[in-house]
């Protein structure tokens, strides 16, 4: 009899295998967009904005169309001939592709050049002329929504002022009664500051256009190919199977490549113009100035408060800066994301948010960055919130939690905000992280360091956060239902080539998704490969962002290798000369029940498939899924942060990081812990040095990587991680989503950290980024500190 | 990198290199590290009509302490040969402190002290490492050398006082007279990050008594700041608290900070105060036998 397979060894479920796809990236023979190269192609080159809001009076392209191998100097006004100077935006507005009227953020598109190579290019755009009228320019949601703020989208009928939408949810009245008894209520008001994902790789395409055909073939940084697949052929009038979008290996997303840029757009008029391959490639600066943020939300919040720390109710308003355009590739019903999964962890009866989107003359976005649309926003506010209310009450703020954090036996629940929360064990993760950090002996440490001098803090974050939209109920993007897709097709000799609509920009799939198979199948992880991104062969998704991969995709994975499997148990009831109810299954192997030495492969099974199937049944081992999930998946995590503050200079230091992660099973426990690494490095750096701000006259300060700082390992403090596993419920392994949960729950516990070691200022609050200068500031003057970009003051 | 269209020529001596100079005038820009100047060829915000690449010019790449006791740094000396160098550490403190903190590892590989110097970045930190030091600048070109107080080279945000078709070919520190202590300390915002405040001590002592003191000042300025009345007010003085914090005072009264997004002007100055009276405090001076 044939040995059991030892699931881990063959690379399945909890194997910390090496990331295949790392072989060729580290080697140098990834295939990046830019490694592209067609015969005959010519490259193309964008000529951006240099004002915030400004009326353009004239454009004069002679001087580039004279430049010996310029091919193509476009406008919006030769674009709008085409119908394309706009485009529809994945949250049913319009954003310009070349500005045709006026340009509304600094770095907006204004026209572009094609040409032979990339250095004409840019010679080219720098002798395009424009004559530009200077406009009044908006920087910040207080200045765009004041009764006589200038309109910035003029080109809206029927808009009459810069607000871009409006939302709310919650039981008003339920609120305001349990505010009319609560003990005490405690206020919390902050701004979240601009980021942007800054993946290393820019946006680019290469959009090939073959007129003897018709088909479109666009190379490009997508995250989402087939939602820009269906997008192309709504905006550019082609039908959808003459359209086909690649997308190769992505260096990094992190939201940032899930839109539609104007560039894509112009790459692929240009080719259709030029009869040519059109290669863009975007550089940093325009990658920062006009590609898809994070963040940039105002919270003002309260929550009622009974006298023995039990929360009664929360009220939150919330006004998001979009930006010139509101371009968010978020889930339709959502205008403001998933903001209202705020307080999910907490046991609340009743709440009630409003939120309003305001149009600024800023680059547009707002959901991109490691986040399940605006749950960062969320969930900082919320840990800011529930440690300034601890403070308020004079409680410790991990009996605050204590009090307050829904017990495991209390699921499933649904949340204030409708939500359905379905498992957790939060006070184990929470005990955890308190005991590694030495809650109690640092707290000693503290008070004897405070009597010196020095100031020592301790933060703590709490959450759960809803990934892996969605559930086709409530969540679609442009009608289109957020489930997800794999296909299995098995060879003859029992390797396999998996697809799935999902799209890996570093989380692994080729690695992870190919475990799915093995844990499913028996198959050896090696003897499965992945591919991803070409829509013409892979089964139709939805992407990959929101950390949704795993819980919609890589669900799709585990059930079409069941479909599989089935086939193969009746290929082995064959092969047996069994019935099939006779049939077991160990991983790897089908054998008769009660003779267990009588058995088949899994390979000898695929090799049937081909080669003496049973009469009747269809040849072949392969089959396909589209799974829509019951729910999201919703981890939870505990990080706590210690630091000491230098009160002479503001500079602030990390001194532990613990991180207690329940995503429910790992599949590749070492992928895992690199994305909770990599989240809790963005998640100090949005806490201590990132953000991109603009001044008054709306310049970017941060369109460059001296401005905009990312981390380095000199600075990023180390991370000490753990780990609680309460399988998800639904899903078909029991993993959860996790890409994110670092970057979305670690800034709270860096800043609560900070403010904790300043407790006895009286200052509550200092807006992200908690600069040295923000610190001393605090100190000196005893007042919050706000991070509201400045407006001018003439 | 798509820079304007240039020309580009690697001479194999300083006179070919003289050569091509003279004959481009104001048109022709030396490359050394390339740790500034390609990053504007990139944004357009320079566009010489030549490139002198002085890389292959081996003889520039070296420091060395002469017997008289100054240092003297070549123009291909990089920004890691000092951090690295055996030479500085105790003999010259300043210069030690301040060499891991100019940038970040891998343009440390490349940049040169000379080329800080020449491009006169108000936030470069060899200008007031070498102003607090009194160094001084070689420069050369197809008529001879003259020799330039750093003092009177960095005349300007981005301007030095090269004339058209010279070449700096070395950097110079004097030989402490007296025992020398210094520090540079720099608050910067991540590594590799360019000085939100940068402050460059340099004192010699002799007995306990301060027989030359330079203190100068990074990124709080349009120009690198020498903070004269500071170092005056040490001269001839002990390293006493009171005498400390006169100086500390003077250097931030001294300082022409900007509020911007590393940090309010009254937030520097502060920071500028602060590292002085750090940087005098912490020196535990050789009491004579
Ligand atoms: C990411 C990054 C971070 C940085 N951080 C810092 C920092 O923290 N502190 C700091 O001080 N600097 C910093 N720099 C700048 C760095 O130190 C540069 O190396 C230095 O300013 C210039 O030296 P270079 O040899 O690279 O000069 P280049 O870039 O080659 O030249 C700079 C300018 O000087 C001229 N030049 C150079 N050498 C000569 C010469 N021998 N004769 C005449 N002209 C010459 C060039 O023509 C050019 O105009 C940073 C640079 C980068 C890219």
């Amino acid at each position: 009899m044939s040995q059991a397979l030892d699931e881990v060894k063959i690379g399945g479920l909890g194997s910390s295998r090496q990331r295949v796809e790392d072989a060729r990236f580290i080697r140098g023979r990834g295939n990046y967009i830019d490694d592209l190269k067609l015969p005959g192609m010519l490259h193309m080159e964008i000529l951006r904005s240099p004002l915030a809001h400004a009326r353009i009076i004239s454009i004069d392209t002679s001087a580039a169309w004279a430049i010996p191998g310029v091919r193509l100097v476009l406008t919006g006004e030769m674009a709008a001939q085409r119908n394309l100077a706009w485009m529809p935006t994945l949250s049913y507005d319009t954003q310009a592709v070349l500005a045709t009227d006026k340009v509304r953020f600094q770095g907006q598109e204004v026209a572009c050049v094609v040409a032979d190579d990339p250095y004409i290019a840019k010679d080219a755009c720098e002798a395009i002329v424009v004559e530009y009228e200077p406009l009044p320019v908006i920087v910040n949601p207080i200045q765009s929504l004041a009764p006589d703020a200038p309109l910035i989208r003029d080109d809206k009928e029927g808009q009459t002022d810069n607000v871009c939408y409006r939302w709310e949810v919650g039981d008003k009245q339920g609120t305001d009664r349990a505010f009319a008894q609560a003990d005490h209520i405690s206020r919390l008001k902050l701004h979240y500051p601009r980021s942007h994902p800054s993946p290393i790789e820019c946006c680019g395409s290469v959009a090939d256009y073959n007129a003897a055909t018709g088909k479109l073939t666009v190379y490009m940084t997508t995250q989402a190919p087939h939602i820009i697949r269906a997008a192309v052929a709504l905006v550019a009038e082609l039908p959808e199977h003459m359209i086909r979008i690649v997308s190769p290996d992505l260096g990094g997303g992190f939201g940032n490549k899930v839109p539609v840029y104007p560039g894509y757009v112009c790459s692929i008029l240009g080719s259709i113009l030029t009869g040519k391959p059109v290669k863009w490639i975007e550089d940093n600066f325009g990658n920062l100035i006009s590609t898809g943020f994070g963040r940039d939300m105002y919270l003002d919040s309260e929550l009622a408060l009974r006298k023995d720390g039990k929360i009664l109710a929360v009220r939150f308003h919330a006004d998001t800066d979009q930006g010139a355009f509101f371009s968010d590739a978020q889930p339709s019903k959502f205008k403001i994301g998933l903001v209202h999964s705020a307080f999910a962890c907490y046991d609340i009866p009743v709440g009630h948010i409003t939120a309003r989107g305001a149009y600024t003359n800023k680059a547009p976005g707002g959901v991109a960055y490691r986040c399940s649309f605006r749950v960062t926003e969320a969930m900082f506010f919320q840990e800011r919130m529930i440690q300034a209310a601890a403070a308020d009450l004079g409680m410790d703020q991990a009996q605050f939690r204590r009090i307050n954090l829904r017990r495991a036996d209390d699921f499933p629940a649904r949340t204030p905000f409708g939500f359905l929360v379905d498992s957790g064990q939060y006070h184990k993760c929470l005990q955890l992280g308190l005991d590694a950090i030495g809650y109690e002996d640092f707290k000693r440490e503290q008070a004897q360091a405070r009597s010196r001098g020095r100031r020592l803090g301790i933060g703590i974050s709490t959450m759960t956060e809803p990934l892996g939209a969605g559930n086709s109920r409530e969540y679609d993007i442009l009608g289109i239902k957020m489930f997800d897709s794999a296909e299995l097709r098995v060879h003859p000799t029992g390797k396999a080539i998996l697809r799935t609509g999902a799209k890996t920009q570093g989380q692994g799939h080729e690695t992870t998704w190919a475990q799915i198979v093995s844990h499913e199948l028996g198959i050896p992880a090696d003897d499965v490969i992945v591919e991803e991104g070409d829509t013409d062969t892979a089964p139709f998704g939805m992407g990959t962002y929101a950390s949704r991969s795993t819980p919609v995709a890589g669900a799709a994975v585990s059930m079409v290798a069941r479909k599989v499997r089935a086939k193969a148990r009746k290929l082995a009831a064959h092969l047996l000369e069994v019935s099939e109810e006779d049939i077991e299954w160990e991983l790897g192997r089908f054998y008769v029940r009660g003779a267990a030495r009588r058995g088949v492969t899994i390979q000898e099974c695929a090799m049937a498939a081909y080669t003496n199937m049973p009469d009747g049944m269809e040849p072949g081992l392969e089959n396909n899924a589209y799974y829509d999930p019951p729910n999201l998946t919703w981890p939870f995590a505990c990080y706590i942060a210690t630091v000491e503050v230098d009160p002479e200079t503001g500079v602030w230091d990390v001194l532990r990081v613990v991180a207690v992660d329940d995503c429910g099973v790992r599949i590749n426990p070492m992928i895992v812990e690199g994305q909770i690494m990599g989240g809790l490095a963005e998640a100090y750096a949005m806490a201590n040095m990132q953000f991109m701000t603009y001044d008054a006259d709306g310049n970017m300060i941060g369109a460059n990587y001296i401005d905009y700082l990312l981390p380095t390992a000199w600075e990023t403090p180390g991370f000490e991680l753990h780990e609680v596993v309460t399988p998800c419920p639904h899903h078909p392994i029991g993993a959860k989503g996790v890409g994110e949960c670092a970057a979305v729950g670690g800034p709270a516990a860096f800043v609560n950290a900070v403010m904790n070691a300043l407790e006895d200022t009286g200052v509550r609050n200092i807006d992200m980024p908690v600069l040295p200068d923000r610190v001393w500031q605090a100190i000196q003057t005893g007042r919050d500190v706000s991070g509201v970009p400045p407006v001018r003051q003439d | 990198m798509y820079p304007p269209r240039l020309r580009y020529v690697a001479p194999k001596s300083l006179d070919e290199a003289f050569a091509v100079m003279a004959e481009y005038g104001d048109d022709a820009k030396v490359l050394a590290g390339g740790q500034s100047l390609v990053p504007m060829l990139k944004l357009r915000f320079a566009s010489p009509a030549v490139l002198v690449d002085i890389n292959g010019l081996s003889d520039l790449a070296y420091h060395r302490a002469e017997s008289d006791g100054s240092l003297r740094i070549g123009a291909l000396c990089r920004h890691v040969d000092l951090e690295r160098s055996a030479l500085l550490p105790g003999r010259y403190p300043t210069m030690a402190a301040a060499a891991p903190q100019v940038a970040d590892p891998i343009v440390r590989n490349r940049g040169t002290v000379v080329g800080s110097l020449c491009h006169a970045d108000p936030q470069g930190d060899w200008a007031s490492v070498l102003l607090a030091l009194n160094g001084q600048v070689v420069v050369a070109g197809k008529d001879g050398r003259r020799t330039i107080s750093v003092a009177d080279f960095v005349v300007g945000p981005f301007q030095n006082s090269l004339a058209a078709g010279e070449i700096a070919v070395e950097a110079s520190v004097p030989a402490a007279k007296g025992t020398p202590y210094g520090s540079y300390l720099k608050l910067e915002r991540r590594v590799g990050d360019f000085a939100t405040v940068g402050v460059a001590v340099a004192i010699e002592t002799s007995g306990l008594q301060i027989s030359r003191a330079g203190i100068a000042l990074t990124g709080v300025g349009p120009n690198t700041i020498q903070a004269i009345e500071a170092e005056q007010a040490l001269i001839g003085q002990a390293l006493e608290p009171d005498v400390i914090a006169r100086a500390a005072g003077l250097a931030a009264g001294a300082a022409r900070p900007r509020s911007d997004h590393r940090g309010s002007a009254e937030y520097k100055r502060h920071v500028v105060e602060t590292f002085v009276r750090r940087a005098l405090s912490s020196y535990r001076l050789a009491v004579p036998a």
